[in-house]
């Protein structure tokens, strides 16, 4: 897909052929993560013990170790056995890009799952009950009620989550992936500069800066009862998310 | 933006670079400080109990004790190896680092002290299996006509193939330099994740010295590969492995030439090159 | 799985105490940066309340460009560039030498660098979280400004800011794993040793994970402690 060979003179131009990768990896696994993570949410809100037990200890468990150590447990760690080199899966573990990916999906799906939950718990319960009493089914009650203020709940957060995931895709460059934080690496070994990796800091602030703004001007289109005729934007959420 | 931040990356290492030498005196008693991976055996590595042993560690030992200095080792990721030894955390490198033209630019070095040829291994029973070359060995300067028929034979081999190597090294500098184009490189943090995938059969083939190849094909880990095509030295692969050391410290570079010819002069280097390697991997004068 | 444990055994024929030794430097460094963090978040938070034209966008530029850019190239930039600068910036004051800087202080500057950014973020909150007619009813009282700081503002600070803080701390935690790629021999660092040399790697990255999760289990359980401890004189809603 890319090639360092045709070497570009320009750092820039050098960096930006990782742009493709790096953009693939947080899109994907942030599309795949998001409706895996509603599913996940309602399996930590289900009456079901089992499953509502099942889900917290995914959540527990991607939340409470390093992306790091997540990578290399599927790209280092499946890889040695026979078994799944001679499984069907292999054709996908074999290739870094595809254990990126699931890697990156498989952590956000823990932490998106969080932030739906907490936007789910949000909505307030008179109007599911309001809902009932219209005599709404439970699948129409979720579509048309629930699920909408939800995610208009969760929106900064989230944004904080894309952010997030963007900045994670550098640890890809760790299993030899040549996006943009493998092509600095590799450009501030051979020319012994870290002009490279500065020149790579400014991509992930501009797609941060591009995200956080889509994000926020999401907010604005779906809260049209909260905008303050004074401010144009809402200020995006500042909590922290723990990685 | 861009000329900003050349200028304060250039503001940031000129001055670290031009400032007043800090050449330290090197007398006896003097600690030398001495950096290793710990992560490319036999050279340098970490056995089970957490120790750094391997060539190196008992070279530098020996050397030390000729140099009538105290040293320390200490242990230092590969990728920023010189960047680390230009900031000052130690003052030697010792860590299988080939000479080479390139890094002279920013470091110098003592003699080599140990010259091994640079040879790719394959799989058994991967598509490359069977790759052999008319000659044993190319030396990658002034190429005769039987080295420009091997590495024209390795290029039709090897097209399309995926190769494996560590990043920052000789072996990714040739792989970028004479194979570009023709094969899919993948660069690796360290060799030891690169053998994992060599087996797990994710790179067709991976470069590295024949000295790191040798104990590894004859150990079990090494089951199931094989060495593939000619030996290359020179050129990109440089002038053996020497000690690398701040440019300011010259006297200190010359006191490790000095070690390292009595070492290679008296048959130790020799002794310990079988030792760890199972052939002399000295250098030679 | 009897051959994993033998893996993992203890003493010079195994991998087991250097994992746990892994651990407590991953711990040592983690506590280190993420107290520094906190020094750097006061400053940061100072900064960014500042009521001096100019000044908050110093803080807003530490928060964005820190928080914006992967921590892994942070690090990067820090290990390869940070003693370069250091020593620049101690030549100009007359200092001629080596910066002494092995990879646990560098790793520690580094994530206590970007510790301090969340944690700036969280102090602010908290700051503002504290009802301004306190401050005005003790300035009313007579209160010094130190005393109205450290009566009035810090406790209250204290107890908004640790649930976030608990946030980062996990964060900060988990990001020690970074510190590897350059070299701190911490678990993960350790766990990759230990796998290069054996060719196992899933059974270390198992133990890697386990450790972790051990880690963050106990800080979560000394966090919640904490904020019981902090919220003892406030009346539960």
């Amino acid at each position: 897909m890319i090639t360092l060979f045709d070497k570009p003179d320009n750092v820039w131009e050098l960096i930006a052929n990782g742009l493709p990768w790096t953009l693939t990896l947080a899109a994907s696994s942030l599309a795949i993560g998001f409706v895996l993570a509603v599913g996940l949410a309602l399996l930590r809100l289900s009456p079901i013990t089992p499953l509502r037990w099942a889900a917290w200890s995914y959540v527990y468990f991607f939340r409470s170790t390093p992306l790091l150590v997540q990578i290399f447990l599927i790209y280092y760690g499946l890889g040695q056995f026979e078994a799944v080199q001679k499984s069907v899966f292999w054709p996908l573990l074999r290739e870094a890009h595809w254990c990126a990916i699931l890697a990156l999906t498989l952590n956000t799906t823990a932490y998106t799952s969080e932030i739906i939950r907490g936007g789910l718990q949000a909505v307030p319960w008179g109007q599911v009950e309001a809902a009932k009493a219209c005599g709404m089914s439970v699948l129409m009650r979720f579509r048309r009620v629930v699920f909408p203020q939800a995610i208009r709940q969760a929106l900064p957060g989230y944004g904080n989550e894309i952010v997030l995931m963007v900045k994670s895709t550098s640890l890809a460059s760790t299993i030899t992936l040549l996006e943009m934080t493998l092509i600095a690496r590799k450009e501030t070994s051979a020319t012994f500069t870290i002009e490279p990796l500065f020149v790579a800091a400014v991509f992930y602030l501009a797609i941060n800066f591009l995200a956080t703004r889509g994000v926020m001007a999401l907010e604005y289109k779906l809260s049209p009862d909260l905008r303050d005729a004074k401010r144009s934007l809402p200020l995006p959420d500042q909590e922290p998310v723990a990685r | 933006m861009n000329t900003f931040l050349k200028t304060i990356t250039a503001a940031a290492l000129t001055l670290a670079v031009t400032g007043p030498a800090a050449a330290a005196d090197w007398g006896k008693g003097s600690t030398v400080r001495i950096a290793t991976e710990g992560a490319y055996a036999p050279w340098n590595y970490t056995d089970s109990s957490g120790k750094l042993v391997g060539f190196e560690l008992d070279l530098a030992a020996d050397l030390c004790a000729r140099m009538e200095v105290e040293c320390e080792v200490i242990q230092q990721a590969w990728e920023g190896i010189i960047p680390a030894l230009q900031a000052g955390k130690y003052d030697a490198i010792m860590a299988g680092m080939s000479i080479t033209e390139k890094r002279m630019e920013v470091i110098t070095f003592s003699r080599s002290y140990a010259a091994t040829p640079a040879v790719f291994v394959v799989k058994s029973d991967g598509p490359l299996a069977d790759f052999k070359a008319d000659v044993d060995a190319v030396t990658m300067e002034e190429l005769t006509a039987g080295e420009t028929a091997a590495i024209e034979a390795v290029k039709a081999a090897f097209a399309g193939k995926t190769v494996g190597v560590q990043i920052a090294t000789t072996h990714e500098n040739f792989l970028n330099e004479v194979l570009a184009g023709d094969v899919t490189v993948k660069t690796y943090d360290t060799q030891e994740n690169l053998d994992l995938d060599l087996q797990a059969g994710r790179v067709d083939a991976a470069l590295a010295a024949m000295s790191y190849w040798k104990p590894l094909l004859e150990s079990d880990n090494g089951k199931g590969l094989e060495m593939a095509g000619p030996g290359f030295t020179g050129g990109p692969f440089g002038n053996g492995v020497g000690a690398g050391i701040r440019k300011e410290d010259q006297a200190l570079a010359d006191m490790f030439t000095a070690a390292i010819d009595a070492a290679i002069a008296d048959g130790t280097v020799s002794k310990l090159a079988i030792e760890h390697f199972g052939f002399d991997a000295s250098a030679k004068n | 799985m009897s051959e994993a444990l033998a893996l993992l055994a203890w003493g010079d024929g195994g991998w087991g105490d250097e994992m746990v030794f892994g651990a407590f430097v991953t711990l040592q460094v983690a506590t280190l940066a993420f107290v520094l963090g906190i020094v750097f978040g006061a400053g940061g938070a100072a900064i960014k309340l500042s009521k001096v034209p100019g000044v908050p966008l110093i803080g807003d530029l530490y928060t964005t460009l820190i928080r914006g850019v992967p921590d892994l190239i942070t690090i990067y930039i820090i290990f390869f560039g940070g003693g370069q600068a250091a020593m620049a910036v101690a030549r100009v004051f007359g200092y001629t030498g080596y910066i002494e800087s092995d990879p646990l202080t560098t790793g520690v500057i580094a994530l206590g660098i970007i510790s301090g950014a969340y944690s700036t973020e969280v102090i602010r909150g908290a700051v503002l979280a504290v009802p301004k007619g306190q401050i005005e009813a003790a300035k009313a009282a007579g209160m010094s400004t130190l005393t109205r700081f450290h009566r009035i503002l810090i406790p209250q600070v204290a107890r908004y800011a640790l649930p976030g803080l608990g946030n980062v701390w996990q964060l900060t935690l988990k990001d020690t794993s970074l510190i590897s790629v350059v070299g701190l021999v911490e678990i993960m660092r350790q766990a990759f040793v230990a796998s290069g040399s054996t060719k196992e790697p899933f059974t270390f990255f198992v133990t890697a994970a386990v450790l972790y999760l051990a880690l963050t289990s106990l800080s979560n359980k000394v966090f919640d402690k904490a904020e019981i401890w902090a919220n003892r004189g406030v009346r539960r809603v």
